[in-house]
C-alpha cells in the first residue's frame, strides 16, 4: 500500500488505537489534516486554542490511561502546546504530540512559522524526533507512542515537515518491533533488595506508606492497598495519587504536605518508616528535607532510577514497575497490626481536625467542594487547576474509584481544569466530570468551552469564584504584609452570562442553601454547566507548611474562639 | 538535595546513538540539572552508527551518580558507566602555541623532547607543540612551557577506556551490563 507521510501517520495512529486526536490545524500541519478526513476512525476535536490540544490530551490521557495526543501547525500551533507538554511530563502523563514544520528546505532559514520545536521542547519532553524521510514516519510514530506509554511515561513530540506529510508515496509497512537500542523498560527489582525492604517493613513500628502517582500509572492501587491491610499501615497519598486508595479507607490519611492534612505531616514527622510508591519526594510534600521525616528510615520504589536518592537518601531504593515489585514484596511482609501507631494516629486526627470544615455564615470554598462531593457520592472524575480551589479540592473531594482526581501538580499550570476536563470527559463519557475552577484559571483557558459544547463534553464547571487569584492573595496575606499587588480581578465577566453566550446553562450560587441544588441541576442538565459560585474572598488554605519550612512551622486553622 | 562526602574527579563514558541532536540533549541535560562537565570527548566508536563519549566530571558520588542516571534516562544514550573506580587507561591530546625564539628555541626543544611531544609548526616568533598523554602530562608540560608565553592552547579533553576487557564498557556501578545494541 503506497502512502503520503500524512496518511503514514493516521494509519500509524488507528495502529496504536490512538482514536481520539485534539487540534488545530495550519499551513505546516495541513497536509495531515487533508488525510484525517479520509480517517473517521480518528476522531479529531477541533480546540480553539493550542494549549487546550495539549491539556485535553493530557487529561484524557489521565482519565483512560491511553496514550492523549495533540495535534498542532509549526511555529506559534507548536509553542503553544508548550505548556500542555511541561505539564506531562512534570506528571508523567502518557502524550504524543505532532507538529507540522516547515518544509526540509526552508529549516534552518527562519521561514514563516518556524520554530525549532525540537529545540524547545528538549527538556519538557521524554523524548522528541524531527522526521526527515516519509520511510521513517511509521517507526518514528511507533517509537513515540511506545516511549510515552512505557516505563515512566510522558510526552514525545514528533516533528514533521509538511513536504515530508505531502510529498513522494512511500510502501507503508507498519514496524513490527521499536527501533530503540537504548531504551529499557524496568521490570522487578532484584530480589535481595526486596528482602531487604520487607524486613524494614516487618521490623518498623510505626510505618507510613506514601503512595503517588506511580501507584496509579502502574495500576498498583489494589497491591498498595493489599499491603497497607496485611501490615496495618496508614496511608498518605501525594496530591496526584489522591485517587488510588479510597477516601473512606480506615488507613487512608489523605494528602500530606504544604497544604495536606496536618495529622499527616505530624505521622510522617513520626514515622519510623517511610515506604514511598512511585513518588517522587517532591518539594511540596517534604518540605525543608533536613526536616523531613526525621526518625525514618526510607524505602523507595519508583520506576525512574534517577528519583531514587535523588531528594531523599533511602535506606532501600528498589528500580521497577510497582505492580511487579509490589508482587515481588507482597509475600515477604508478615501480617502485622501497629495498634498502637494506629490508635496515635487516630489521636492526631481528633487533635488536628483539618479534614473539618468550620460552620460559617458566609459561602466557604470548603463547604461547596464537601456538597458536591456529597451530592457525587465520590464518583465521577474531578478535574482542578492550580491554587486555593485545587488544594480545597484536594483536602474535601471524595473518592470512590482510581484515576478520578485530575490535576496539574508537578508543573501547577493555572488553566488546566478546563482543556483537561474537556480530555476527561471525551475519555469518559459516561462519567460525570467536575472541572473545579479557580476564576483565575478558568478565564485562561475559558475559550475552550467552545469546544465542549461543539464535542458534546458534558462537563460541569464549578467556578470557585472569590475574585482573585486565591493563592497568590494568600501567600500576599502571609508574607508580603497584604500588599495584595495584581491579585484581586476587579472587572471579572459575569460567568453566568458566559455560559449562556455559549449557549449553555448557567447558575450563579451566593449561599449556602442553593449549594446542592444548584450541583443536582447541573448533573441533571444534558450537556456543559457552568457554575459561578461566589465564595469568600479572602479565604485562607490551612494546613500551610510555608515554602521551605517544615512540619514544626506548619500553620493550623485558627479555632474559632481563636478567630473571634 | 541529598549531599554526601567529598568532590573528587570522575572519568564516565556513554554509548550513545549518532544521530542529530545527541550531543544537543547530552549537554542541554548537564546545563538543566546544573551538573559541570570539565571535559567531553566525543567521536565514532567500533560499532557503525554508535558513538562513543568520555565525560570528565567534578562532584562527588551523589552528583555523579545522578549525572550518570540522568544520562542513561536520555532515549539516544545506550548505556553509560563512571569507570572511574575501574582499572582504566586515558589520554588526552593537546595543541599548545608557546612564543619561541632564537634565544630560547633551543630549551623549548629540549622540553618538548623530554615529554615526548612533537613540534608540528616552527615560526620566526612561535612554535607549535603537540603532546599526548594523560592529564597531568600534559598539565606539568604546559607548566614548564608557560614562562615562554603561551599564546593559545587547544585540549581535546580525556578519553578513556578499560584496560584488558573484551569489548565496550565496563560494569560500572549504576548497575548496567554489557548488552548487543542490535534489539
Amino acid at each position: 500500500m503506497e502512502l503520503t507521510g500524512a496518511e503514514i501517520v493516521c494509519e500509524s495512529l488507528l495502529k496504536e488505537g490512538a482514536d481520539v486526536v485534539f487540534g488545530l490545524p495550519g499551513g505546516a500541519v495541513l497536509p495531515l489534516y487533508g488525510a484525517l478526513s479520509s480517517y473517521p476512525g480518528v476522531r479529531h476535536i477541533l480546540v480553539r486554542h493550542e494549549q487546550a490540544a495539549a491539556m485535553a490530551a493530557d487529561g484524557y490521557a489521565r482519565a483512560t490511561g491511553k496514550v492523549g495526543v495533540c495535534i498542532a501547525t509549526s511555529g506559534p500551533g507548536a509553542t503553544n502546546l508548550v505548556t500542555g507538554i511541561a505539564a506531562a511530563q512534570m506528571d508523567s502523563v502518557p502524550m504524543v504530540a505532532i507538529t507540522g514544520q516547515v518544509p526540509r528546505a526552508a529549516i534552518g532559514r527562519d521561514a514563516f512559522q518556524e520554530t525549532d520545536v525540537t529545540g524547545v521542547t528538549l527538556p519538557i519532553t521524554k523524548h522528541n524526533m524531527l522526521v526527515m524521510d516519509v520511510k521513517d514516519v511509521a517507526q518514528a510514530i511507533h517509537d513515540a507512542f511506545h516511549i510515552a506509554r512505557t516505563g515512566r511515561p510522558g510526552p514525545v513530540l514528533v516533528d514533521i515537515p509538511r513536504d515530508v506529510l505531502l510529498g513522494d508515496k512511500t510502501e507503508f509497512v507498519w514496524p513490527e518491533t521499536t527501533k530503540l537500542p537504548g531504551y529499557r523498560i524496568p521490570g522487578k527489582a532484584p530480589e535481595a533488595q526486596v528482602t531487604a525492604a520487607a524486613e524494614l517493613i516487618n521490623q518498623a513500628e510505626r510505618p507510613l506508606i506514601m503512595s503517588g502517582h506511580g501507584v496509579l500509572i502502574s495500576h498498583a492501587y489494589g497491591l498498595m492497598t493489599e499491603l497497607a491491610e496485611k501490615a496495618q499501615v496508614p496511608v498518605i497519598t501525594t496530591l496526584l495519587g489522591l485517587s488510588a486508595i479510597p477516601s473512606n479507607h480506615e488507613l487512608n490519611l489523605g494528602m500530606s504536605g504544604m497544604h495536606g492534612m496536618a495529622y499527616a505531616n505530624i505521622a510522617i514527622d513520626e514515622a519510623d518508616l517511610i515506604i514511598g510508591l512511585g513518588m517522587r519526594f517532591d518539594d511540596r510534600v517534604t518540605g525543608r528535607i533536613s526536616d523531613f521525616a526525621p526518625n525514618a528510615k526510607i524505602i523507595h520504589v519508583d520506576i525512574d532510577a534517577s528519583e531514587v536518592d535523588k531528594n531523599v537518601k533511602s535506606a532501600v531504593g528498589l528500580v521497577g514497575d510497582l505492580k511487579a515489585v509490589l508482587g515481588q514484596l507482597l509475600p515477604k511482609v508478615e501480617a502485622n497490626v501497629h495498634i498502637d501507631w494506629l490508635r496515635h494516629i487516630e489521636e492526631l486526627k481528633a487533635q488536628h481536625p483539618s479534614h473539618i470544615v468550620r460552620e460559617s455564615d458566609e459561602l466557604l470554598p470548603q463547604y461547596v467542594l464537601q456538597r458536591l462531593t456529597e451530592v457525587t457520592q465520590g464518583r465521577g472524575i474531578v478535574v482542578t487547576g492550580v491554587g486555593q480551589h485545587q488544594m480545597w479540592a484536594a483536602q474535601h473531594c471524595r473518592f470512590t474509584q482510581p484515576n478520578t482526581f485530575i490535576t496539574s501538580g508537578g508543573l501547577g499550570t493555572m488553566g488546566f481544569e478546563v482543556p483537561a476536563a474537556l480530555g476527561a470527559q471525551v475519555g469518559c463519557p459516561d462519567t460525570v466530570v467536575w472541572s473545579v475552577c479557580g476564576d483565575g484559571g478558568f478565564q485562561m483557558t475559558m475559550c475552550d468551552i467552545a469546544t465542549a459544547v461543539e464535542s458534546k463534553a458534558d462537563v460541569k464547571f464549578a467556578i470557585l469564584n472569590n475574585s482573585s487569584l486565591g493563592m497568590v492573595h494568600q501567600l500576599q496575606d502571609i508574607f508580603f504584609e497584604k500588599d495584595y499587588m495584581a491579585s484581586e480581578y476587579t472587572a471579572n465577566p459575569d460567568f453566568v452570562k458566559i455560559a449562556e453566550a455559549y449557549g449553555i446553562r448557567g447558575i450563579r450560587v451566593t449561599e449556602q442553601d442553593q449549594v446542592v441544588d444548584a450541583v443536582q441541576q447541573a448533573m441533571e442538565t444534558a450537556g456543559p454547566v457552568i457554575v459561578d459560585f461566589m465564595v469568600k474572598e479572602d479565604e485562607i488554605v490551612y494546613p500551610f507548611i510555608p515554602s521551605g519550612q517544615s512540619v514544626k512551622e506548619m500553620l493550623e486553622e485558627p479555632a474559632p474562639e481563636e478567630i473571634a | 538535595m541529598v549531599q554526601t562526602n567529598h568532590t573528587k574527579q570522575h572519568t564516565l563514558i556513554a554509548l550513545v546513538e549518532d544521530k542529530p541532536g545527541v550531543l544537543t540533549r547530552v549537554a542541554s541535560m548537564f546545563r538543566r540539572r546544573g551538573f559541570n562537565i570539565a571535559s567531553l570527548a566525543v567521536g565514532n566508536s567500533e560499532q557503525p552508527g554508535l558513538s562513543r563519549m568520555t565525560f570528565v566530571v567534578n562532584g562527588d558520588d551523589y552528583t555523579v551518580g545522578q549525572v550518570a542516571k540522568q544520562l542513561d534516562k536520555l532515549i539516544d544514550v545506550i548505556e553509560v558507566s563512571d569507570i572511574t573506580s575501574e582499572s582504566i587507561v586515558t589520554r588526552e591530546l593537546a595543541l599548545i602555541k608557546v612564543k619561541a625564539n632564537q634565544m630560547n628555541r633551543g630549551e623549548i626543544i629540549q622540553i618538548v623532547n623530554l615529554f615526548r611531544a612533537n613540534i608540528i609548526d616552527v615560526g620566526s616568533e612561535s612554535m607549535v607543540i603537540e603532546i599526548t598523554g594523560e592529564e597531568d602530562k600534559i598539565n606539568a608540560l604546559h607548566n614548564l612551557l608557560a614562562p615562554f608565553g603561551i599564546t593559545e592552547m587547544l585540549r581535546t579533553g580525556l578519553v578513556a577506556m578499560v584496560r584488558g576487557q573484551a569489548n565496550g564498557l565496563a560494569n560500572g556501578n549504576n548497575g548496567h551490563t554489557n548488552r548487543n545494541v542490535d534489539c
